[in-house]
């Protein structure tokens, strides 16, 4: 039941805590309701009104979103804060999408105690800008699970009114009964049509109003074909009508359509610039520090940014020593130094100690958010994906229509009233259905499969795009290569133990990442340090064991009269090293690929044209050139903006472009591709706009999925193919006119079941032959 | 023989209630997380709180 020993020794305070009601309320001692002001900003009304779900007289409700939650002890925690502070009426979990909901009477806690509560016992809520000012949005999937409860109803009950029927026993009991059972059917068909059926028909006409035929316009004609002869049927009294076909239709029309709608909850995929920046940040005041709601950030502020946080506004670098890391906004991957008086970007994280900066422009006016409000990155409108289906059927819908005229003209002759019945079959019998159900149950599946192995689709369609795809475009930063440089090299000769030793002991004084890093690097147990000293941003030096030993950057260990700058060739970020001032080498930061990508990636360009978007500098084209093959298009100190314009290019061209990336710089060109994929190393946090969501463990399975994804496409012609034969098969009773309510009642779900059927089963064989 | 219009009657209305039953349901988002609730019974209420605390933990659950 418990996942770590943490869950089980909380659970096992809280138990011993409930042993007696004596000890209830100081169960937490330690949790003091005036800590840091890290959350002072949730005390602002403005920020609070925003963030609540509801709020009345006495009870105000929040939805928390919570990314640690992982096991059943957190939900039995977090549904039990009630027990731990007064005024928290009840908290929900739901855990699928890792949210929270918890009703409290404000007078009695406030919103900011609460989230110290949650911080306190170690579930932080994800408190982000983009909540603050998000619309609230009701789930689809709800009102699909109604739609889909009224028509089976219906369905149920017209199929038992329809038994006399199909038992031919309407000429036994020569009563009123078949008629009263015909208008009691029709009745519990007028939902069906009203409510279950309305989306068809109006994705029909907003279809034909912009000149597309979807595959919803031979549905809605089938649909009103079917409802209008069977209402004929009934009023003229010539027999039942085919309402049990039509609410059956409708019925796994909705189910197929409910697959098709099927998305993560638990992701975001829909994210802007807004998402990834914290809601608050430290201010700097005349008295201490507070912290403020990012909205309301004004220019002149000072800031304080830790370690790890991020830079919300473009700013000036007041103090401290910066080593800004922009990999997410520019692609770069050594991350920057910035020293007093520096100008600092927003979007940048810092690295290693806090420093100052004063904002210079508001944070909707910062580099990176302009990025969003560029006119060419605002390809907002809806992207018209063509899916096979919708193709086929502007061909369906065509020769559904000529053979419904060829079958009225030939009956017209013989018998008026005839010709209208058959013409009318041919459209009743001629519903795509499960050809409108193949599709959505290939490709659900196909995006489970991919969901089990860590690529998570935004909705069923884009496993079709990724099929139909022919070629990808890598960025590399963060995509190919793993976000932190974590490939350390030495270049010069081999260190010796001793040397190694000598360098592990000054680094282990500086907290600075690179220091951090080299440390790791090295082996060989330390040794105390005499006379050390650290430049902020420039270097460190120290004195172990009689050697002096010099580490930084090139011009500090140059000034420092040591080494000679002979080095010209110097883009890259490297530290300098000189033992006893005599130029010893240099610490290179490369970048590692990620798992899998060496070894499985290059398989892909025999397929595909592959393309590399760099916005960081030539230096590791040998290696893409050693993994792709050299006749691969590379382009390096790439902006945002070129990369979208490369993208759009390749598709002017007749390309089909996946495109995968990870960082803000690439968001323009996610979301221009046919295919945005956004690799990232938590799925929960967060990733641009995009497609789908690549957990970054799962790259290497890149090649596989491409491949799952075209088998899928290929078993939805087959069941194209299957439910064409069962059309024909009906269209040959139709339009010699035997369709009888009976052989459409029997047609209709058995056609539905075996394409159905036939695309479960043959997608999981096709993900067990892919490997997934 | 008319009886079975009562029958059907009756029928309908029984299935209309589970009709509106499954309504309630989801409207009432019983739907929307499937996982939690499969847990949650599996919790032991506190043997604490039969004894001792009665009125305390009761209050703060109604609402």
């Amino acid at each position: 039941m418990f996942c770590c020993p943490g869950c089980k020794a909380v659970y096992e305070l809280l138990h011993a805590a409930e042993l007696g009601d004596y000890y209830r309320r100081d169960a937490f001692p330690g949790l003091k309701p005036e800590s840091s002001a890290e959350f002072a900003y949730l005390d602002d009304p403005d920020v609070a009104r925003q963030l609540l779900d509801f709020s009345d007289r006495r009870f105000s409700r929040i939805t928390f979103t919570i990314p640690q939650m992982h096991c059943a002890s957190c939900i039995w925690l977090l549904e039990n804060l009630y027990r731990l502070k007064d005024g928290v009426s009840r908290s929900t979990v739901n855990f699928p999408r890792r949210q929270l909901t918890v009703l409290f009477e404000h007078d009695r806690i406030s919103l900011r105690q609460l989230v110290e509560l949650l911080t306190g016992i170690g579930y932080e809520p994800v408190l982000r800008l983009d909540q603050l000012d998000r619309p609230k949005t009701r789930s689809r999937q709800r009102s699909y699970a109604l739609k889909i409860g009224v028509a089976g109803f219906c369905f149920g009950n017209i199929m038992l009114l329809s038994f006399p029927h199909y038992l031919g026993a309407d000429e036994l009991v020569n009563t009123a009964f078949p008629t009263i059972f015909k208008y009691v059917m029709l009745a519990l068909a007028l939902p069906v049509l009203f409510y279950s059926a309305s989306e068809y028909f109006r994705n029909a006409w907003s279809g034909l109003r912009s000149r597309m035929l979807t595959i919803d316009f031979p549905l809605a004609l089938g649909i009103a074909a079917l409802f209008g002869r069977s209402l004929f049927d009934i009023i003229t009294g010539i027999g039942p009508g085919y309402l049990d076909s039509f609410s059956g239709l409708v019925f796994f029309l909705l189910i197929g359509r409910f697959f098709q709608q099927r998305t993560y909850d638990q992701l975001s995929f829909d994210r802007d610039y807004k998402a990834y920046f914290p809601a608050a940040v430290t201010r700097k005041t005349p008295t201490g520090e507070t912290s403020t709601a990012i909205s309301k950030l004004a220019l002149g502020d000072r800031i304080i940014v830790r370690h790890g946080e991020l830079i919300p506004a473009d700013s000036i670098l007041i103090d401290g020593d910066g080593y800004i890391d922009y990999s997410f906004v520019t692609g770069e991957a050594a991350p920057q130094q910035a020293s007093s008086g520096d100008r600092v970007q927003a979007g940048g994280r810092q690295m290693g100690t806090a420093i100052e900066v004063e904002v210079v422009r508001e944070v909707s006016q910062s580099y990176l958010t302009s990025l969003w409000n560029s006119a060419s990155f605002q390809t907002d409108t809806p992207r018209t994906m063509t899916s096979l289906a919708d193709y086929l059927s502007r061909w369906f819908t065509a020769a559904v229509l000529t053979i419904t005229a060829a079958t009225f003209a030939y009956w017209v002759r013989l018998d008026s009233t005839a010709a209208l019945n058959n013409a009318v079959a041919v459209l009743v019998v001629a519903c795509p259905c499960a050809l409108a159900l193949a599709s959505p149950f290939i490709l659900s599946s196909v995006m489970r499969v991919f969901g089990r192995h860590g690529l998570y689709l935004k909705n069923p369609a884009v496993a079709e795009a990724m099929a139909a795809a022919n070629t990808i475009v890598f960025d590399k930063t963060g995509t190919l290569t793993s976000p932190e440089p974590t490939d350390l090299t030495f270049d010069g000769a081999p260190l010796t133990d001793m040397e190694q030793r000598l360098i592990k002991a000054l680094v282990r004084n500086s907290t600075h990442p690179v220091s951090r890093r080299i440390e790791k690097f090295v082996t060989g147990e330390t040794l105390p340090v005499q006379n050390y000293d650290e430049t902020p941003g420039q270097g460190i030096t120290g004195t172990i064991d009689n050697h002096t030993l010099h580490l930084g950057r090139a011009d500090w260990v140059a000034d420092a009269g040591e080494m000679p700058v002979n080095n010209p060739y110097d883009r890259t970020p490297a530290t300098y090293l000189t033992i006893d001032r005599v130029p010893r080498g240099r610490f290179l930061f490369g970048s590692a690929w990620r798992d899998g990508v060496a070894q499985h990636l290059p398989s892909l360009t025999s397929a595909y044209r592959v393309a590399v978007l760099s916005g960081d500098t030539d230096r590791e084209r040998p290696l893409l050139e050693k993994l792709f093959g050299a006749d691969t298009g590379m382009a390096f100190n790439q902006s945002p903006h070129d990369k979208l314009a490369r993208v759009e290019r390749l598709q002017a061209d007749g390309h089909s472009v996946i495109m995968i990336g990870d960082g803000l710089n690439d968001a323009g060109a996610l979301r221009a591709a046919d295919v945005g994929i956004a690799v990232s190393d938590d799925t929960a946090g967060f990733s641009p706009a995009c497609d789908a969501i690549l957990d970054a463990g799962s790259i290497g399975r890149l090649p596989r999925f491409l491949r799952l994804s075209r088998l899928g496409v290929r078993l939805i012609q087959v069941s194209f193919v299957i439910s064409l034969a069962y059309n024909i098969v009906g269209l040959g009773f139709a339009v010699t006119g035997h369709l009888s309510p009976l052989v459409s009642a029997i047609l209709m779900p058995i056609s539905s079941i075996s394409v159905v059927g036939f695309a479960t089963l043959a997608t999981s064989l096709a993900s067990r032959r892919t490997g997934l | 023989m008319y009886v079975v219009i009562v029958l059907m009657g009756a029928s309908l209305l029984v299935a209309v209630g589970f009709l509106l039953a499954f309504w309630w349901a989801v409207r009432s988002g019983q739907y929307d997380d499937t996982y939690t609730p499969a847990v949650r019974m599996l919790f032991d209420d506190p043997a604490a709180n039969k004894k001792n605390n009665t009125n305390d933990s009761h209050t703060s659950r109604e609402n």
